[in-house]
């Protein structure tokens, strides 16, 4: 809604100093989003006045038409003699009054006006547009053609009023009495503690039985409808200037006097009105349902199919407006046309004029699927004062018969639904125990009628609310006014005591751990976008049946190429360490943790459950059990360098060992015993895969892979050559995990090493190896550490040596030679009898 | 070695007069003083303390001594002996000394040379900024709590009075989850939340007042990606119901964070709004930390904070709508509650000069690893 401070102050007398940027302040604090002021005529500086054409020449010769002019100015140019001015537009006559800008003038913009010479003459000045003027745009881009009763010489600056702020006000949806500027003067006039002019306060006709026939069948759908009949306008009278300009400055354009009457009736009372030409009209007026599929053209010219639940206003030709929303193409009023011969001007001279009330929602639907959004719909969506229809449709009359020379019709038609005003019960104190303050009975009662309540009663307040605020129906809608005209920033600031609260959940730790723990080891998290195209599955090698593939599909993606949820945080994760290596970043470490969506067999339904009261236990579980399964995954990507090369010596590449240590770091901060096993998995190299399992309720589960990315995701994925990868799920992980650790005794008697070397089949796996050692060693076992993998002449084809360091420790006693060596060779032995390894040398 | 002659006078042998013994003596502690190094004072201690120094072979001649001069020879040597030996243990403490000094300049490194081996790695910053928020109301007693991302339209609008065709639910555009085969457009009933917010709906029904949770989290809306906008971003919501509390606990708690998050001085302000689920409702705004209102009608200092305003937006809050606590099983005649909720993305923007909303969101080691693991 945009404000021109100058109308706004025809309803209030705010003081004469007072700016814009006050009025905002003060309409900001009132709870108005004012957006922006903006500053009409900035730095515009006379002479600018109404000249007169006198002589035009068309000038001959030049890529366009120009023409050189001479304009009656009377004595503003200090001469008295005619302006010479050369001028490229063409919409005007000799005869014409014209807006001329003098030497010496600086229009906005900061556009200095001089005698310049141009197209062969000097141009003495220009005849002004409205762009140049800072008007707005009126359409035509040509120069402004005033009426010709204004005197030549007359300032233009105050005549066209050019110099004014317009406050632009974002209006929210329980206040829709502001997007009026009776409604903004409301809140202005109550800021300042000012009296209200209402415009609305007029003297209105009974209604009578003689106006013209209207039905409305539709009560619930339009529960008030007035129309008023004005005949014999003047096809030829024109808005007047302060009418168009004040249109503009509120941002809309002027198009004919009767629409354009109607348009600032609109934006002063905020009840959108139609006026249809009666010649046009066949029949009684009415009001119904559209028919399912019937169709309507409305007047921007486009056809429209009905729903049934639309509101449409009726001839006996069938629809002649879309209720609220938008008139139709059929009775639009005619432009006035001048008869080229004659010069006789026809258009319309008799108008209906509807100013009805229309139910909010109905409208907003109809708005909302036909995507068409006018003033009219945005002002009965946030809910209009039905009792303005009356009033408008007054001042609307009055205007037509003011400026149009018309005849107000005696007949006043007015269709009412009973209803009665709305009343709201509230304990005085309410708004003092919302606020924390107090405010006591009296201001209570007294901000509500500054708002338009009428109030009674003592401690228990029965406040009937003003017509146009359909907003208020709570009591805390009504403390919410007490408060805010109180100010919100005389609110006190306490804090609440709040009851000792457990701290994180295990959960949350973990998630913070783990974040700490992968940044700690050099990783840096990306935090990606989870959609994805389903192509990708193809590109990560997963079969057919992978629960992977079972996505969550929007309906209105961002792109149609990523429809659907992430199932796995690779496609993203690796997006970004594509996105680094472009951009040449080409040693990296990324991770990421964050839910994937995982739609069960058949996506569900969530019904709309009522929301005035607790739905059961069992209905929010139909709710949920219509939701994925969202659980917390954890990856990590790498590609490059793991190690950087320097002074110290070489770099390491990164490999699949970095990617399935990252699993195992995870195990340990989540507390949980993790497996690797070789495995195969479509994205990963099949020979350099880990499957990471934990125990669950006594189940091994698979819960991520880790290792080396399978060559040809590599190349299909356009990533770095050898890029490892490890995704597991977080929540499983961490549900094997939590047992609280047991604390090792130490014992302080000497260590006795042992160091073995064993061949194996290079197919035997060290975990395997080691879980041998680890058994047959038996308690004296302290611990055991692979301290190097051999492969190579010296072992023979298919052959490996894990060499391991053991160490060897009683709690009680010094071990003796024969003990450790003892406790090594049943490790040995075991480790043959599991794994067929041999002691390397024996 | 000689025989003992026992007619001899110690002072009648030659090496153990008294002027010999001194002037071996002398010449041992000079030929320590001498030694400039602990190689030079071995060979120095070989000459005059090995088994073939002077005063070694004197001593032996102590033994072909009459008993009655043995004594007095005996203490001329011994002592003799004894200064050397401390004059030698003197010099090896000074020589030693010298050489693990010269050892230690040999040793010294560059120490300033990288070592960054493995580079550092680190969390997004808009994690650890919700880590650290969440935190400030966890020290304070509230809990941070979690719900889902794909959410029923329930919680995402009707528990939050946002009744079908309320204005407000056109306000925020929606992704919508596809429904089952032969179901429509978003007939499903299932959204990515908008808002944090229907995590207080979850909160109100599973936990009994009084109840105070901050639940940080994703959200989603059709917003396509640009310097200032994403689909995918990341709010706080806080959520406090109890019986009693008041728009000043609410402002109070919202001055506390503030003040947490930007120092003790920042002061915030409220200004009306509208939103469905809070009645009263209010803009949040703080004072721009930056320029403190500083640069407000002032062009010299123009700041690009606030945008020269004096104010920073922060989110929307206000007192629960008693719909709500209805909706949620609370009853309003006992309970009230307030609620606030705020983006992330924005506070990273103006709190750590961040200009492009995409590099939130890209993933480029460049931008995250500055931030570490803490912000």
């Amino acid at each position: 809604m945009r404000v021109p401070l100058s109308w706004l102050r025809e309803y209030v007398d705010l003081p004469a100093g007072e700016t814009g940027r006050d009025v905002a302040a003060k309409l900001v604090d009132a709870g108005l989003e004012v957006e922006t002021v903006e500053q009409l005529g900035g730095g515009l500086t006379g002479p600018l006045v109404v000249g007169q054409v006198l002589t035009i020449e068309e000038l001959e010769g030049f890529r366009k038409p120009i023409r050189f002019c001479t304009v009656d100015v009377g004595r503003a140019n200090g001469t008295g003699e005619p302006q010479e001015i050369v001028c490229g537009a063409r919409n005007f006559s000799v005869g014409d009054k014209v807006v001329v800008v003098l030497p010496g003038a600086v229009l906005p913009g900061d556009f200095a006006i001089a005698s310049r010479k141009t197209y062969g003459k000097t141009s003495h000045g220009m005849i002004c547009s409205g762009e140049e003027l800072g008007m707005g745009d009126d359409g035509t881009h040509g120069i402004i053609v005033l009426p010709p009763e204004h005197e030549v010489g007359t300032d233009a600056i105050e005549l066209l009023q050019l110099v004014d702020e317009v406050l632009d006000i974002d209006i929210t949806p329980d206040r829709g009495y502001c997007m009026s500027l009776r409604g903004v003067a409301r809140e202005a006039a109550t800021a300042y503690g000012l009296p209200l002019r209402d415009p609305a306060l007029l003297d209105v006709p009974a209604p009578n039985s003689y106006g013209y026939l209207v039905k409305v069948e539709d009560p619930a759908g339009c529960d008030r409808f007035t129309a008023r009949t004005v005949t014999g306008l003047d096809p030829e009278a024109r808005s007047p200037i302060w009418l168009t300009r004040r249109l503009q400055k509120a941002g809309m354009r002027p198009i004919s006097l009767a629409v354009d009457v109607t348009n600032y009736v609109m934006l002063e009372l905020g009840q959108p009105l139609h006026a249809y030409d009666r010649s046009r009209l066949d029949g009684a007026i009415g009001v119904r349902r559209a028919e399912q599929g019937e169709e309507f053209t409305t007047l921007d010219g486009v056809k429209r199919i009905l729903d049934a639940e639309d509101l449409v206003i009726t001839d006996s030709s069938g629809p002649i407006g879309l209720a609220g929303v938008m008139g139709g193409a059929n009775t639009e009023i005619a432009d006035s046309v001048t008869d080229p011969e004659t010069g006789q001007v026809t258009g319309t001279t008799d108008v209906v004029i509807e100013a009805a009330h229309f139910d909010s929602v109905s409208i907003s639907r109809t708005a909302r699927r036909l995507k068409l959004s006018s003033e009219a719909s945005k002002r009965f969506e946030r809910g209009v004062d039905p009792l303005a229809a009356a009033a408008a449709a007054q001042r609307t009359v009055d205007l037509l018969v003011l400026l149009a020379g018309g005849t107000a019709e005696a007949g006043v038609t007015e269709l009412i639904a009973p209803g009665a005003p709305r009343t709201i019960a509230m304990s005085a104190n309410h708004p003092d125990r919302v606020a924390g303050m107090e405010y006591g009975r009296e201001t209570v009662v007294r901000r509500l009628q500054e708002i338009g309540c009428d109030v009674y009663g003592q401690d228990e307040l029965v406040v009937t609310v003003p017509s146009w605020r359909p907003d208020l129906a709570e009591p805390n809608d009504l403390a919410e006014e007490v408060i805010r005209l109180e100010g919100y920033a005389n609110l006190p600031s306490t804090l609440p005591q709040v009851p000792s609260g457990r701290g994180l959940t295990a959960r949350q730790q973990l998630h913070r751990r783990v974040g700490r723990a992968l940044a700690g080891a050099g990783y840096v998290e990306a935090l990606s976008y989870p959609f994805l195209g389903e192509g990708v599955f193809d590109q990560l090698q997963l079969s057919a049946h992978d629960a992977t593939r079972q996505v969550v599909r929007l309906v209105n993606p961002i792109s149609d190429e990523e429809p659907a949820l992430r199932t796995t945080l690779l496609p993203g994760l690796l997006g970004a360490l594509r996105r680094n290596d472009s951009r040449g970043s080409h040693d990296l470490a990324l991770f990421e943790t964050g839910s994937v969506f995982r739609a069960g067999s058949q996506p569900g339904v969530a019904v709309r459950l009522p929301a005035d009261r607790r739905p059961t236990d069992e209905e929010i579980a139909t709710l949920d059990a219509a939701l994925p399964a969202q659980p917390r995954y954890a990856a990590v990507v790498l590609a490059g360098a793991r190690e950087q090369a320097g002074w110290w010596g070489k770099g390491r590449p990164a490999d699949w060992a970095d990617a399935v240590q990252a699993a195992r770091s995870l195990a340990v901060e989540a507390g949980a015993e993790l497996v690797v096993r070789q495995g195969q998995y479509g994205p990963w190299h099949p020979g350099r895969c880990a499957e990471l399992l934990v125990t669950l309720d006594g189940v091994e589960t698979v819960i991520g892979h880790a290792g080396e990315l399978h060559p040809r995701v590599v190349k299909a994925m356009g990533l770095p050559a050898r890029t490892s990868a490890m995704e597991l799920d977080l929540d499983r992980l961490a549900a094997a995990g939590g047992e609280p650790v047991r604390a090792p005794r130490i014992s302080t008697f000497p260590v006795a090493t042992q160091d073995v070397a064993l061949i194996v089949d290079t197919t035997v796996a060290a975990t395997a190896v080691e879980a041998a050692l680890r058994a047959g060693a038996g308690e004296l076992l302290e611990s055991l550490r692979l301290f190097d993998v051999f492969t190579g002449e010296q072992v023979g084809e298919g052959k490996k040596s894990l060499a391991y360091a053991l160490r060897f420790r009683a709690a009680d006693r010094t071990l003796t030679a024969e003990e450790s060596t003892a406790a090594r060779d049943a490790a040995v032995a075991l480790a043959g009898e599991r794994t067929g390894a041999v002691l390397r040398g024996a | 070695m000689s025989a003992p002659n026992k007619s001899y006078d110690p002072v009648e042998v030659e090496a153990l007069k008294p002027e010999e013994i001194e002037r071996m003596r002398d010449e041992a502690l000079a030929a320590f003083a001498s030694a400039g190094d602990l190689d030079e004072l071995r060979e120095a201690k070989t000459a005059h303390m090995g088994d073939r120094s002077p005063l070694a072979l004197a001593n032996r001649e102590i033994g072909a001594l009459p008993p009655q001069a043995k004594a007095e020879a005996g203490k001329r040597v011994g002592q003799a002996r004894g200064a050397v030996n401390k004059a030698f243990g003197a010099r090896t403490v000074e020589l030693e000394a010298e050489r693990d000094e010269r050892v230690l300049v040999e040793e010294a490194v560059d120490v300033t040379l990288p070592h960054d081996r493995v580079p550092a790695g680190a969390r997004h910053p808009l994690t650890t900024l919700m880590d650290r928020i969440a935190d400030i109301f966890v020290g304070m007693g509230y809990e941070v709590a979690e719900g889902p991302e794909v959410e029923a339209e329930w919680f995402n609008f009707d528990a939050l009075n946002f009744t079908p065709d309320h204005p407000a639910r056109q306000m925020q555009d929606t992704f919508f989850v596809r429904g089952p085969e032969g179901t429509e457009g978003d007939e499903s009933g299932v959204v990515l939340r908008t808002h944090t917010s229907p995590v207080q709906a979850r909160s109100l029904l599973e936990r009994k007042p009084p109840v105070y949770i901050v639940c940080p989290g994703r959200v989603y809306r059709t917003d396509e990606l640009d310097a200032t906008h994403t689909p995918v971003f990341h709010q706080v919501e806080l959520l406090a119901v109890d019986e009693g509390l008041t728009m000043a606990d609410l402002r109070g708690t919202i001055d506390h964070m503030v003040k947490e998050l930007f120092g003790e001085e920042t002061t915030t302000r409220l200004r009306p709004h509208f939103f469905p689920f809070t009645e009263p409702s209010a803009e949040m705004d703080m004072q721009c930390y930056v320029c403190r209102g500083a640069s407000v009608g002032n062009p010299d200092r123009p700041c690009r904070t606030c945008s020269s305003e004096g104010w920073i937006e922060l989110g929307g809050c206000g007192m629960v709508n008693p719909k709500v606590l209805i909706a949620c099983g609370v009853d309003p005649e006992k309970y009230s509650g307030f609620a606030f909720g705020f983006g992330i993305e924005r506070m990273l923007m103006f709190r750590h000069n961040v200009e492009d909303m995409r590099d939130m969101v890209e993933g480029d080691i460049r931008f995250t690893r500055p931030f570490g693991m803490e912000i």
